[in-house]
C-alpha cells in the first residue's frame, strides 16, 4: 500500500467517493448521454453521441430534441404537474395523520413508546409490493371493506374504490406515513416538555401552548418528514400503477412507459433528467434542514 | 406594600389575627403507592420568602408544583389570597413559577421570552415594551434583549427566567432551586440580588432548595421537609438553634448528637447521663420528657470550647485526642476522639495569624456552656 502511495486514511476517505462514482456519477452520465442521443431501431435503441466519420474526423451529435419534445407534447408537463400535486396532497395528509401519532409516541412512557415505534416500523418487514396488493384485496368491489359494509347494511351496492384517486392516495399515504412519523418523532422526543408548563404558567391554555411552543419547535421535524415523503412520492410509480387505475397520470409511469413500452430511451432519459432538476432544490433544502437539526441537537 | 413588609418584620406568623396569603390545608399527594406529600399544612404570609428545605425526594418540589397548579392534590386544599385553588389550572392562577431548568423558550429572544406572558394577557404593545425594558434593566440584562437563550451564560439565563416570571407582577412567585445551576460565587451574589429584588417588588416568594445555606440566607422562614412531611417550620435561627428533632438538627448545619438517659429532671435544669459522651450533660433549662427517658443532646461544633488546660466545671467537659484537623482559612475543623470512641466535631475561628498550635494526637479538653445543648426526644 505504502509503495503504491495510498495511505490507509486516504483509502477510507476514498471508499465512499469510489462508491458514488461507480453507482451514481457513472449511471447519471450514461442517462445524461442517452438523453441527448437520437432514437434508433437497434440494441440499445439509440444512436451513439460520438461517431467516427471518414478517416480522421470525429462527429459529436448532440440532440436537444428530446427535451424540446417534452415541452411540445402536453402529456409530460401534465404528468409532472399532476405528480407534484399528488405528492403535495399526500405529504399534507401524511403530516396531518403523522403529527398526532408522532406526538402521542413521544409523550408516552418508555415501554409503550418502544412498542408503538415497533408498530410503525413493522410494515417494512413486508415488501412494499405485497402491501400494495393487500390494499387491492381490501379495496376491490368484492373486497374486505365492501363486504363488511354490505354485511353491516351500510351500503347495498359495493363502492368503487379501487382504481380511483382515492385508492392511490390511500396507498401512498399508507406507504409513506412511517417516513413522516419517524423524523417527527425524533424531533418531538427531544422536546423539553417543561416549556409547555412554563407557557401555561405564563397564561397559555394547552392548545395555545401547542401552537406557540410545540409547533414552532418541531418545524425542522415537519420539514424533514415532508421532504422524505414529497421527494419519493413525486416519482412514485408502483402505487399509482396498481391502485390508481388507467388515468392516474404520474411522471414515474410516463417514464416507465417511454422506456419499456415505447423503447424511447432518449425521451425517457430526458424525463428522468428533468425530474432530477426539479427535485434537486428540494433535496438541497432538506439537506440544509437536516444540517440545522443536527446543529440544534447539541 | 411598606406596611406588609413591615408586617413581615413583625413576624405575622406569631400574630393569630394576621391573614395568611397562602394556606395549605392538610394537603397530600400520592403517586401510586408512593406518598410524595403527606398531610402538609402551612400558612405563608404576604411579603415572606418561605423556603422549603429538604433532601431530594422529600416532596418539596411536588408541594411547589401543587401551588403552581401543575399537580393536583390527592386530598386537602390550597388557598391563595383567600381563594380555593382546587381545579384552577396554572394559566388562571395569580402565581408564576421559575423552573429549575429555567424553561426558556429556545426559539424566542430574551425580549420575546419576557414579553410572552404579557402578550398572552393582551397587554397593549407600548406597555409590553416598557415593562419588558424595565424588567430587563432590573435584572441587568438590558443589552442582551435580542439574544437567544443558547447565547447566554447560566447566570444570565437564570436572570431571564426570573424576569419572565416577575414581569406579570404575580402576587406569589414560586422558585424551584433558583440558584441550583450556578457556581458558588455567583450563587452567593445572586442570593442577595434576589432578596433586594423581592424587597423592591413586594412579591411573596416560595423557594424550594436542598441547600441549607441558601435557605438560611434567603428565607424569612424555613419549612424543613422529610418523607413528604414538614418536620419543622420556623425562622432560620429557630431552625438552627432550636431544632425540634434529631433530623432537623442534623440536616441543618453540622451537629454532635449524644444519646443519653434523663437522670435529673428539674424545671430549671436537667442532667443527662450519656454513655456515648462518657459523662454528664448539664442543661440549664427544663425539658418535657418523662424521667429516665432516652433523649438526645445536640451541641453545635462552634459552641464547643477546646483547650489544653482543664476547665473549672466537671459537667459538660470531656477529654479527647485530636484525630484530624481541617484548616479552612477562616476557621478550622477539629475531629476529637473521645475515650468512648465517639468522634466530636469542633470548629474554632482562626482569630489570630499565629494561633497556639493544637496539633494531631494532642490531648485536649472539650467543654460547653450549659445553655448550648438542645435536647430532643425524637
Amino acid at each position: 500500500m505504502q509503495r503504491l502511495g495510498i495511505s490507509g486514511r486516504g483509502l477510507v476517505v476514498a471508499l465512499p467517493y469510489i462508491w458514488l462514482l461507480l453507482f451514481f456519477v457513472v449511471p447519471f452520465v450514461i442517462v445524461l448521454k442517452i438523453s441527448f442521443s437520437d432514437i434508433d431501431l437497434a440494441i440499445p435503441p439509440y444512436k451513439p453521441l460520438i461517431e467516427w466519420i471518414g478517416k480522421n474526423s470525429l462527429a459529436i451529435k448532440v440532440d436537444f430534441n428530446n427535451y424540446a419534445f417534452l415541452f411540445t407534447d402536453s402529456l409530460y408537463i401534465n404528468a409532472l404537474v399532476n405528480s407534484i400535486k399528488v405528492a403535495f396532497i399526500s405529504t399534507l395528509l401524511c403530516l396531518l395523520i403523522g403529527y398526532p401519532m408522532a406526538y402521542g409516541i413521544a409523550r408516552s412512557t418508555a415501554t409503550t413508546r418502544n412498542l408503538l415505534l415497533l408498530l410503525v416500523i413493522l410494515p417494512f418487514w413486508t415488501s412494499l409490493l405485497l402491501r400494495v396488493y393487500a390494499w387491492i384485496g381490501l379495496l376491490k368491489a368484492n373486497g374486505v371493506i365492501n363486504n363488511i359494509l354490505i354485511w353491516l347494511g351500510v351500503i347495498n351496492e359495493p363502492l368503487t374504490m379501487l382504481y380511483t384517486p382515492f385508492a392511490m392516495y390511500v396507498g401512498i399515504v399508507y406507504s409513506y406515513l412511517p417516513f413522516m412519523i419517524l423524523p417527527l418523532y425524533a424531533n418531538l422526543e427531544k422536546m423539553d416538555w417543561q416549556l409547555l408548563e412554563a407557557a401555561e404558567d405564563l397564561g397559555c391554555r394547552p392548545t395555545q401552548a401547542f401552537y406557540k411552543i410545540t409547533l414552532p419547535l418541531s418545524r425542522n421535524g415537519i420539514l424533514a418528514g415532508s421532504m422524505l415523503v414529497f421527494i419519493p412520492a413525486v416519482g412514485e410509480f408502483v402505487i399509482p400503477a396498481l391502485l390508481g387505475g388507467p388515468n392516474a397520470l404520474m411522471i414515474g409511469r410516463v417514464l416507465w412507459d417511454e422506456f419499456f413500452s415505447n423503447r424511447a430511451w432518449p425521451v425517457a432519459s430526458a424525463v428522468a433528467i428533468l425530474l432530477l432538476i426539479i427535485l434537486v432544490p428540494f433535496m438541497m433544502w432538506y439537506q440544509s434542514v437536516q444540517a440545522r437539526e443536527t446543529a440544534g441537537a447539541r | 406594600m411598606s406596611t406588609s413588609a413591615g408586617a413581615v418584620k413583625a413576624a405575622p406568623w406569631l400574630d393569630a389575627t394576621a391573614r395568611p396569603y397562602v394556606t395549605v390545608e392538610r394537603v397530600s399527594k400520592s403517586f401510586g403507592e408512593f406518598k410524595a406529600v403527606d398531610d402538609v399544612s402551612l400558612k405563608i404570609y404576604k411579603g415572606e420568602i418561605f423556603c422549603l428545605l429538604g433532601a431530594s425526594g422529600c416532596g418539596k418540589t411536588t408541594l411547589l408544583r401543587m401551588l403552581g397548579g401543575f399537580e393536583t392534590p390527592s386530598s386537602g386544599r390550597i388557598f391563595i389570597d383567600g381563594e380555593d385553588m382546587t381545579g384552577v389550572p396554572p394559566y388562571e392562577r395569580p402565581v408564576n413559577m421559575m423552573f429549575q431548568s429555567y424553561a426558556l423558550f429556545p426559539h424566542m429572544s430574551v425580549e420575546q421570552n419576557v414579553a410572552f406572558g404579557l402578550k398572552q394577557d393582551r397587554v397593549p404593545k407600548a406597555e409590553i415594551a416598557e415593562r419588558v425594558a424595565t424588567m430587563l434593566d432590573l435584572v441587568k440584562l438590558g443589552s442582551f434583549a435580542k439574544r437567544k437563550p443558547h447565547q447566554l451564560s447560566g447566570g444570565q439565563k437564570q436572570r431571564v427566567a426570573l424576569a419572565r416570571s416577575l414581569v406579570k407582577r404575580p402576587k406569589l412567585l414560586l422558585l424551584d432551586e433558583p440558584l441550583g445551576a450556578l457556581d458558588k460565587k455567583l450563587r452567593e451574589h445572586t442570593q442577595f440580588e434576589l432578596i433586594s429584588l423581592q424587597d423592591k417588588l413586594g412579591v411573596t416568594f416560595v423557594v424550594v432548595t436542598h441547600d441549607q445555606e441558601e435557605a438560611m440566607t434567603l428565607a424569612s422562614r424555613i419549612g424543613v421537609m422529610n418523607h413528604g412531611e414538614i418536620v419543622q417550620a420556623g425562622t432560620p435561627s429557630e431552625i438552627y438553634e432550636f431544632p425540634s428533632s434529631k433530623f432537623v438538627a442534623d440536616f441543618v448545619g453540622s451537629v454532635n448528637i449524644f444519646e443519653g438517659k434523663l437522670i435529673e429532671d428539674e424545671p430549671e435544669h436537667v442532667r443527662i447521663a450519656s454513655d456515648e459522651l462518657g459523662g454528664i450533660i448539664y442543661v440549664s433549662h427544663g425539658i418535657s420528657a418523662p424521667p429516665e427517658a432516652i433523649v438526645w443532646a445536640a451541641v453545635r461544633p462552634e459552641k464547643i470550647f477546646m483547650s489544653t488546660a482543664q476547665p473549672g466545671s466537671a459537667d459538660n467537659t470531656v477529654r479527647g485526642a485530636v484525630q484530624d484537623i481541617a484548616y479552612l482559612g477562616d476557621l478550622s475543623i477539629y475531629l476529637v476522639k473521645l475515650p468512648t470512641g465517639k468522634v466530636v466535631r469542633v470548629t474554632q475561628p482562626n482569630t489570630s495569624r499565629h494561633a497556639e498550635a493544637i496539633t494531631w494526637d494532642q490531648q485536649v479538653y472539650l467543654s460547653w456552656d450549659p445553655s448550648s445543648p438542645v435536647v430532643v426526644t425524637r
